[in-house]
């Protein structure tokens, strides 16, 4: 870890005003950043401390949804009643992710922002595009299991580690941030994200020192049903290979409303509109479901080693949209 | 005074010990699964290990290694680091690092010389600093200059072959009969390869060595390791200095598993650091260096040839293996060990060989041998019991040799047939359905069987029983305990010997500075300590039969209390004021070679398989075992628990991958290389099989540390095929093999 | 820098990159919280802040200034062991020991969290998760155990959490309350 100068944020305000040089980061729950510094894979020369903020809350929102405080440990929000009772794809999700003892201290700003576990982006001897911009990418044309299908590009085949954040993209969640210049934006966190393209070193689009404060959650219809199913090497405390979460609406024994969203497939939560437009208005049948997983994979291109995957995902969703469809 | 000062009493296994005196003591502690003696401190924190001890002005070192993996150190830029604040400076000795870790028991240094980069991570420096944090960022920061050179970093079998190597605990080469011959003439027969990845032992602490050196060139390291005696040679020759100048403690090992049999880089890295320094020096590897550095399982391709005739009978039996090394090291991975002597079968070939790599070394993980080798052999005896229409236990039963099938010597104790048929019958195996017959909901499920066997072995060991006036004894030898339970078992035989309370009994391990002990490794620890024990104890109980002027047998001691012929009286009260101290020496002898001695078990597996993702989850398990005389069915059935564990794990997760562009192990960290999770372990069933063997030792018992993860691989992968009918070859059975052949839902 | 561990006022001068686990081991010399891995991977470092388990080694010391920090040394001593560590050695829930400190903190702050309410991904429901060997097991699979001690750690904890519940029980009545 290299050294740097450290900084308790009093307000939001003082903690993006201290977000004063290019190598600042906040830190929070830290379970990512502490991570990456010990390797020197992340070498900030400043730490501003936003862990004592007040936005530790989740507040009833005016249109029915949610508004999570950015410092929500996983935890807490997992069990708070109103995501157990009205977002049970998200508390699963959580639930699904990391160990109790992390989602005690990471939390629900900086779980969107984890960065990839990709072995190269770990390892400082390795060429890594996203870790050392034009350096290479190791991970095309070595080993790959864990990587991405989707969404990649010649420079980069990062997966986004997060569980939460697949489930929040089913729940099209917004990211509330306060920016260095005093300005709050929304970013939906369909547009939250950016594609590897030729920078996988920028991974949101969030500006320097932008700091997010909450992420809103918008109401579910009722009758709506949600699963997150989450297929890994281990039966806990492993990072997904292919996760599907959904949130689908029956009507009259057809599919009124889907939302699919997907980890362990592409550089970000994973979402197709198309996946679902094709779904909606259909009885549910293994065929319906396959012309589905058809649409979501078509561009899927596996590197050697993580092939298993575009199967893989067309099996679990086909599995996942019959748990979510079947009659009760 | 009866003149008792101390005593010797050795013996050497040249007949077999029908009497063990542990049969009529009369406290009956022995056996008995009595709390661990070290269990209070280890559940509080208490118990100190390497990294640990607070020595004053110590230094922090952390290593740094080669940033290839197959070239020469042009330079180290020193200056670089050595400004940062709180660094105190950078440490290589090009000649005297070690390159790799020592094999287990060796007496010699390891291969030496880090000039010369011969693996990915290599460690080349140590950087010194007054504190950790300075010291490691230096240590990420060293720029090292390198001239790359072409290195072999794949492994293929096509590649050349070494077959010429060294034995290691079973010859590289053998054969009986006419093979080929056989196999041509068998009616039924399996000829398959199965392959298995390279595996980390990973136990849970890192290791870890403080080195400090006194005023007259003496050399103290706290170190995390399994076998101090041996250690300590190691390291005095590494060091150039005189064996009586090093000192090893390694008084709590947090696992070791075999990583920690030979001495490790930051061993030798700490030493010479605190000598140029002239401070103590405290080097912890890194988890990722654990996995760059230390020791791997040597990934295997066995070739596995079964022939039989229609009613079952083996005719045949190959296992060729594949195993890989530096060029420079000969340890070959020892997979056919146990299939020299498991099955009857007149022709057989059991041979080893190496494709010559530029990885990590490979050596020692638990039950090397074994442990992948009754993958190859227990899965193959699954297909041909599958060929033959005949079921698996039956197969086994049907092969049961009636002596040593290679050597041709009886065997001193097995117990396979028992643990197979009352394993069956506990784990009603009768409901086993045929290959895929099985579901409940999105899941197949399965079962399976294995055998189980490990070869026993006794080493050299010696310790030390003071019985002092006070009633109390203390036990000293430089054995350790690496979670195994040797505090407590040598405890119990000291109590039960000696007639005191578990209580009254000091134990006093991990020190090279007392007698010397092949210390914890190859299942041997136990009964080698253990008689050495018993064999002090015996002695004292001599010397106090004397006082009581009695003959031994007839004394009984008891409860602290010495009883012959009506009179009691405490038995500290005996040693007239000065300690009675006596010193066993146990050794191995002819035994070991007029009988064939083993540990046996049978696995059992029953798994569930997802149709749709093949993710697999083991349902519930069992292991029937005959390991002679169990000293604490409570660690006993921890260290078989251990055991399936890391079978559960070799089947279904474990594999360093190797980049084979460099060599590097990609996944060196414990989120990447997958060991079992709290979730992935159900409910093991573990039965120890009444058994004593005379041949072994005169405690009788026999190594317990292994045979739980021989064959239970296996069993779990046997069961994998019972629920599925898909039989994969190459280890571990993740999803992504499966999920192919699954049907389309 | 001032802490508060085990219900003492503590100071130590550290470093700004000094790791709330590296402030107990190398500055106070409480080596019962262990390094494992260094990087949340496998739970032997567990602590209690605040009442919560977490990873102490994923977390700077200079950020706990105020915290109530817990660690294996104030649950007990071998003298006076808290009734998870005496669970664990009755169960035989160790063998090398390295992992325990962790485990044992972690099942701490575990059974806190199932009295909570807190649900669990093997929760059918998420709203009355139990405490059967299937919660146990998912809930402690951040505390990685080689010597593979799984089930008599489950054992020991399923114990202690019997009684938990019972004594949660007995005082929801005694208090007039329907548990």
């Amino acid at each position: 870890m290299r050294s740097f100068h450290y900084e308790r944020a009093a307000t939001p305000e003082a903690a993006v005003r201290n977000f004063d040089t290019a190598d600042a980061r906040f830190i929070a729950g830290g379970t990512n950043l502490l991570d990456l510094m010990k390797l020197q894979v992340e070498t900030p020369g400043k730490l501003v401390d936003i862990s004592r903020l007040d936005f530790a809350g989740v507040e009833d929102a005016e249109d029915g949804g949610l508004l999570i405080g950015a410092l929500v440990p996983n935890s807490d929000l997992a069990a708070d009643p109103r995501v157990v009772a009205r977002y049970e794809v998200l508390a699963r999700a959580l639930l699904a992710g990391a160990s109790g003892q992390l989602r005690n201290k990471a939390t629900t700003g900086g779980n969107l922002l984890q960065r990839t576990r990709c072995y190269y982006f770990y390892d400082l001897h390795s060429p890594c595009n996203k870790r050392e911009p034009g350096s290479g990418c190791s991970a095309i044309g070595g080993e790959n299991r864990i990587l991405a299908v989707l969404g990649t590009s010649e420079n980069c085949i990062a997966t986004h580690p997060s569980d939460m954040a697949v489930a929040m993209r089913a729940l099209d969640a917004t990211v509330v941030t306060l920016k260095r210049d005093g300005d709050r934006r929304r970013i939906a966190l369909a547009d939250f994200y950016r594609l590897p393209g030729d920078t996988p070193q920028i991974e949101t689009v969030l500006e320097s020192g932008e700091l997010i404060t909450h992420v809103a959650l918008p109401p579910v219809r009722e009758g709506s049903r949600q699963a997150y199913r989450k297929v890994r090497d281990r039966a806990s405390y492993a990072f997904a290979l292919v996760s599907v979460a959904g949130v689908v609406r029956m009507e009259d024994g057809s599919i009124a409303e889907a939302r699919l969203a997907f980890g362990g497939l592409g550089p970000m939560p994973w979402r197709d509109v198309a996946v679902e437009q094709a779904l909606v208005g259909q009885p549910p049948s293994p065929a319906l479901f396959e012309r589905a997983a058809d649409i979501l994979l078509a561009d899927a291109q596996g590197q050697g080693t993580n092939d298993f995957k575009i199967p893989l995902a067309r099996r679990t969703l086909a599995a996942t949209l019959r748990d979510l469809t079947e009659a009760r | 005074m009866f003149g008792f000062g101390k005593s010797d009493n050795s013996l050497t296994m040249d007949k077999p010990q029908p009497v063990s005196r542990l049969d009529t003591t009369v406290q009956g502690l022995v056996g008995l699964g009595v709390e661990r003696v070290d269990g209070p401190a280890k559940v509080s924190g208490q118990a100190i290990y390497a990294a640990e001890y607070r020595v004053d002005d110590v230094a922090y070192g952390v290593l740094v290694g080669a940033g290839i993996g197959k070239g020469k150190v042009v330079s180290v830029d020193v200056d670089a680091v050595k400004g940062l604040p709180g660094v105190i400076d950078v440490v290589t000795d090009y000649d005297t690092f070690i390159r790799v870790s020592q094999q287990g028991g060796e007496t010699e240094a390891p291969t030496q010389g880090v000039k010369d980069i011969e693996y990915f991570g290599e460690i080349v420096a140590i950087v010194l600093g007054d504190t950790y944090e300075a010291a490691r960022d230096a240590a990420i920061r060293l720029p090292i200059e390198y001239d790359t050179g072409a290195g072999v970093f794949a492994f293929s079998m096509d590649a050349e072959r070494d077959g010429d190597l060294p034995e290691n605990n079973t010859p590289a080469q053998s054969a009986q009969g006419d093979i080929d011959a056989a196999m041509d003439a068998a009616p039924v027969t399996v000829d398959v390869t199965y392959t298995t990845p390279s595996q980390n032992s990973a136990a849970m602490e890192p290791h870890a060595s403080l080195a400090m050196w006194d005023g007259d060139g003496a050399l103290t390291l706290y170190g995390a390791y399994q076998m101090p005696t041996s250690d300590a040679q190691q390291l005095a020759k590494s060091l150039g200095v005189a064996a009586s100048k090093v000192r090893i403690v390694s008084r709590f090992i947090g696992g070791g598993f075999g990583s920690k049999l030979g001495i490790a880089p930051e061993s030798v890295a700490a030493a010479v650091a605190a000598k140029r320094l002239g401070r103590p020096v405290k080097a912890v590897m890194m988890r990722q260096q654990v996995f760059d550095v230390t020791v791997r399982r040597s990934n295997t391709s066995q070739r596995m040839r079964l022939g039989a005739g229609t009613d079952g009978r083996l005719v045949a039996i190959g296992h060729e293996t594949t195993a890989s090394n530096l060029d420079t090291e000969d340890y070959f991975e020892p997979a056919g060990i146990s299939t020299h002597f498991l099955y009857a079968g007149e022709n057989r070939k059991v041979s080893h060989d190496l494709v010559r790599v530029n990885w990590l070394l490979s050596g020692s993980m638990r039950a090397p041998g074994e442990a992948v080798g009754l993958i190859a052999l227990e899965c193959a005896m699954d297909e041909l019991a599958e060929k033959l229409g005949i079921d698996p236990i039956e197969l086994r039963l049907l092969n049961e040799p009636a002596e040593d099938p290679e050597k041709k010597v009886p065997f001193s104790s097995r117990s396979l047939k028992a643990a197979l048929t009352q394993g069956a019958e506990r784990f009603g195996w009768s409901k086993r359905q045929p290959a895929g017959a099985r579901r409940e909901g999105d899941w197949l499920i399965g079962m399976g069987v294995a055998s189980a066997a490990r070869a026993n072995t006794l080493m050299k060991s010696s310790a030390k029983v003071a019985l002092h006036p006070d009633g109390t004894a203390t036990v000293s030898s430089a054995m350790t305990d690496i979670g195994t339970g040797s505090y407590t078992i040598l405890t119990q035989i000291a109590a039960d010997m000696l007639g005191l309370p578990l209580d009254r009994i000091r134990m006093e391990l991990g020190d090279t500075n007392h007698v010397p002990a092949a210390g914890s490794g190859g299942s041997w620890g136990a009964a080698s300590a253990g008689s050495a024990v018993y064999l002090a104890a015996q002695t004292i109980r001599q010397k106090l039969a004397k006082a009581m002027d009695v003959d031994e047998e007839e004394l009984t001691l008891k409860d602290g209390q010495a009883i012959a012929r009506n009179r009691s009286v405490p038995i500290g009260s005996l040693t007239e004021g000065e300690p009675i101290e006596a010193t066993g020496t146990i050794d191995k002898g002819k035994q070991e070679e007029l009988f064939n001695q083993a540990s046996y078990g049978a696995h059992f597996a029953e798994v569930g398989v997802n149709v749709v993702t093949g993710e697999i989850r083991v349902r519930r398990m069992l292991g029937v075992f005959g390991a002679g005389r169990i000293l604490n069915q409570q660690t006993a059935r921890s260290q078989c628990l251990g055991g399936m564990t890391f079978g559960i794990g070799a089947a279904l997760h474990e594999e360093l991958i190797h980049d084979e562009r460099t060599g590097k192990i990609v996944n060196r960290d414990l989120a990447e290389y997958h060991i079992p999770v709290n979730a992935d372990v159900p409910d093991l069933d573990v039965v120890f099989l009444p058994e004593r063997d005379i041949h072994a030792n005169p405690i009788h018992a026999k190594g317990i540390g292994e045979v739980g993860i021989c064959g239970a691989a296996g069993a779990v992968a046997n069961a994998v095929y019972n629920a599925t009918g898909i039989r994969v070859r190459d280890f571990p059975i993740t999803l992504d093999k499966l999920m192919p052949h699954l049907p389309q839902e | 820098m001032q802490f508060t561990i085990n219900g003492q006022r503590r100071e130590a001068d550290v470093d700004v990159r000094t790791t709330l686990l590296d402030l107990l081991r190398e500055h106070l010399a409480l080596t019962g919280s262990k390094k494992g891995c260094d990087h949340g991977q496998c739970g032997a470092c567990t602590v209690l802040v605040n009442g919560r388990r977490i990873n102490s080694c994923l977390t700077l010391a200079v950020m706990h200034q105020d915290d109530e920090i817990t660690t294996i040394e104030g649950l007990g001593s071998p003298e006076r062991l808290h009734s998870l560590q005496a669970a664990f050695v009755a169960h035989d829930g160790y063998q090398c020991g390295y992992c325990t400190p962790g485990q044992i903190c972690s099942a701490v702050g575990m059974l806190g969290e199932v009295a909570a309410g807190w649900g669990s991904h093997v929760s059918a429901d998420l709203s009355s998760p139990g405490l059967n060997t299937d919660e146990i097991a998912e809930r402690m699979s951040g505390n990685l155990c080689r010597c593979a001690a799984y089930p008599n750690i489950r054992a020991a904890i399923a114990e202690v959490g019997a009684d938990h519940a019972s004594a949660a029980a007995t005082s929801a009545r005694r208090e007039g309350v329907s548990a």
